[in-house]
């Protein structure tokens, strides 16, 4: 298949709606349908029904103010997001004035602007079909597209090609780590042997992290054309996701988008009549956090228990089943697609100097926009937060933001005017991680709050190694009697002891990097854990 | 050669026993595909017992020890049933920071039950998750498979109220 036949048949599917004028766009992810978007998408459908043929209602993915869902967006066929008009808070009454406002005056009770800071400061590259097209459906991802990367790289690159476009884009890991994309695809495509694996980590256990979650929701075609690139690039021709079993509208969708490439031909044997072939299988998880390491990972797709192993070898060298394995999280392969169409120069202009490209935020906690956003790498903190955020709700102070999940720390006030990207964070103490954001205010105590993440670490530790197995234990035990205004300076002392031995000993990232909420908020809080230590307890 | 192995008799007439070995048979009966396995059990009755532990073990080839291993290493298999009813409460750090805590204990208060224990009539099972992934909702809870979100102690208890 060529890119001219693709075009032809994406055209024909355009042509089977040129009746159509107008779509009203329900969003059916996860957050919205939890808000009740099921029973609006019902009611607009049948009063949709025999009203009008140029008016379509289709179900789509987030369109990210989560906090304000039910969402409906009323737009021109082919318009995006920021050019249709969005209601909030819809309930299912609301359906007869919203489709008797198509093509005319917009409902302004129900009106959400979509010229605010919120959704005019992104930038969507990942997202760019997110909330415009039906997740479920084959030909809307073909039609506004899709698979003309996975195309254009069968047909017109060799796998060389496919490899400099990646690395000249400047791509990085999206799953926190960083790690440059071109070179890890590289070194899979160097090794030796006829048997190579991809897997895509979805294993979305940050707590506070949802942006994989609606990416997979949304645009699950876009993370299978990547993998599909993938593959081809580095010599592979099977692969697995890996999904967090707590996610099932995401297996679903996958699982629906799955069965429909391959029935186009887009996923088997002879993907899009060449030589290639590629499958795809997906594997739940079962609620490890651990699994979230690519080792751990790995073993839960053996059957085994998810625990990590040493590396070296990294995966790239012996990975599933002691064969090379590519493994990239769902937001770097949702990236692959736009480099390859528009190439690698393309992506590598958007971002800052060594973070290329744009990054999917979660924001929540107390902050007025709860939701996703997708903004260039490079965009401050404080932009992210009281522009785009829309700062702290109920004219609260903020005090932190809490990024990198467990393995990251809470970044103060003070240093709201940094770039945000890989390396800016770390000197801050932090880390991107997957992408999660959550604001605390005044309200919050950052002693809580260390003690809630390594809470978490203590319990999701697999046990495998003793620093992280007893060393969280014990960290969390002095932590605990700290909040409750029972610790001493000696204790104080000897946390901060125990943070050093855990983050040098342990195995692998879970416990290297557990004790980082505590030192974090041991380095802006300070005066806090003072305060615990004089016997001020937390009511 | 390969020798075929005798796969064992279903455990009772029960159908649910048949949508597991459906399970196995899609995966080849390949003992890697033991955390699927043990999803189709959980899906079909709800919880793990030693039956089905042993069943498994029998028919991918697996020492009962590593599938024990497997199914209590995992935080979301289950080895006891679970209430007619059951309230996951999530505990991700965007509930966490809104509250998921007061939910807790406003369970505890009204039903005397903690995370992860089941009233005794049977009624509702308690248990908590590291993230559901509705931080735009925060605090939220998975309620019989629904998430609900925005809620305070108040609202969740009403909604309990409201079941059989």
């Amino acid at each position: 298949m060529h890119l001219e036949d693709l075009a032809e048949k994406a055209a024909d599917f355009r042509a089977e709606e040129a009746h159509i004028t107008h779509e009203v766009r329900v969003c059916m992810a996860a957050s919205c349908q939890s808000s009740g978007a099921a029973p609006v998408m019902t009611a607009l459908t049948e009063a949709c029904g025999d009203a009008t043929d140029h008016c379509k209602v289709k179900g789509v993915g987030c369109m990210g103010l989560c906090s304000a869902g039910p969402l409906v967006a009323v737009a021109d066929k082919d318009a995006d997001l920021i050019h249709s008009v969005l209601y909030r808070d819809v309930t299912p009454d609301d359906a007869p004035d919203i489709l008797a406002s198509v093509g005319g005056a917009p409902v302004d009770r129900l009106r959400c602007p979509t010229d605010q800071p919120f959704f005019a400061r992104q930038q969507r590259v990942v997202l760019e079909n997110s909330g415009i097209i039906d997740p479920d459906s084959f030909k809307g991802y073909v039609a506004v597209g899709g698979y003309s990367a996975l195309v254009k790289a069968l047909s017109e690159m060799t796998p060389a090609d496919v490899l400099r476009e990646v690395t000249a884009s400047g791509l990085r890991g999206r799953g926190g780590g960083g790690y440059p994309t071109g070179l890890k695809w590289s070194t899979v495509a160097k090794m030796p042997g006829d048997q190579k694996y991809v897997i895509c980590n979805a294993d979305e256990g940050d707590p506070g992290a949802f942006m994989d979650r609606a990416v997979l929701e949304s645009d699950p075609h876009r993370i299978l054309e990547g993998m599909a690139i993938a593959a081809y690039a580095v010599g592979a021709n099977k692969a697995y996701i890996y999904v967090r079993a707590e996610y099932p509208l995401a297996v679903e969708r996958l699982q629906t988008a799955i069965r429909k490439a391959k029935r186009a031909g887009f996923l088997g044997s002879k993907v899009a009549d060449t030589q290639f072939s590629f499958e795809v299988e997906i594997r739940l998880g079962a609620g490890a956090f651990v699994c979230g390491e690519e080792t751990a990972l790995m073993a839960s797709i053996e059957g085994l228990r998810g625990q990590p192993r040493p590396r070296p070898p990294y995966p790239a060298e012996s990975g599933l089943w002691g064969c090379p394995t590519l493994i990239n999280n769902v937001e770097t392969f949702a990236n692959i697609a736009p480099i390859i169409r528009e190439g690698g120069d393309w992506l590598a202009a958007i971002g800052t100097e060594k973070s290329k490209g744009t990054k999917v935020f979660a924001l929540a906690g107390k902050i007025a926009n709860t939701g996703l956003i997708e903004v260039p790498m490079g965009t401050t903190l404080r932009d992210i937060i009281e522009v785009i955020g829309g700062g702290i709700p109920d004219g609260k102070a903020f005090k932190a933001v809490q990024t990198g999940g467990p393995s990251g720390g809470c970044i103060p006030q003070a240093h709201l005017d940094i770039p945000v990207d890989y390396d800016s964070l770390k000197t801050l103490g932090t880390m991107m991680g997957s992408g999660g954001m959550i604001v605390m205010d005044e309200t919050s105590s950052m002693v809580d709050v260390a003690r809630y993440f390594m809470e978490f670490c203590m319990t999701e530790s697999c046990g495998k190694c003793v620093p992280c197995r007893t060393g969280t234990q014990q960290m969390h035990g002095l932590l605990d009697k700290i909040t409750k205004a029972r610790g001493s300076h000696a204790d104080l002392a000897l946390l901060e002891e125990l943070c050093e031995v855990v983050q040098a000993t342990s195995l692998c990232g879970l416990g290297q990097t557990a004790p980082n909420p505590v030192l974090s908020t041991l380095r802006y809080f300070r005066d806090e854990y003072e305060e615990k230590l004089r016997g001020e307890a937390t009511p | 050669m390969t020798l075929q192995l005798a796969r064992p008799p279903m455990p009772s007439d029960d159908k649910r026993w048949k949508l597991v070995n459906a399970a196995m048979r899609r995966n080849g009966y390949a003992d890697h595909a033991l955390i699927e396995t043990l999803h189709s059990v959980q899906d079909a009755f709800g919880f793990l017992d030693e039956t089905s532990l042993r069943f498994v073990a029998a028919s991918l080839d697996l020492p009962l020890s590593k599938v024990f291993g497997v199914a209590t290493f995992y935080h979301i298999f289950m080895l006891k049933p679970k209430g007619r009813h059951a309230c996951v409460i999530c505990t991700g750090t965007a509930c966490y920071i809104k509250g998921a805590g007061a939910l807790l204990e406003g369970i505890e208060e009204r039903y005397g039950v903690n995370a992860g224990e089941t009233t005794e009539d049977d009624r509702l099972s308690v248990l908590t998750a590291r993230c559901v992934g509705a931080c735009g909702l925060a605090p939220a809870v998975v309620l019989d498979g629904d998430v609900i979100g925005k809620l305070n102690s108040d609202t969740l208890t009403a909604k309990l109220e409201e079941l059989d």
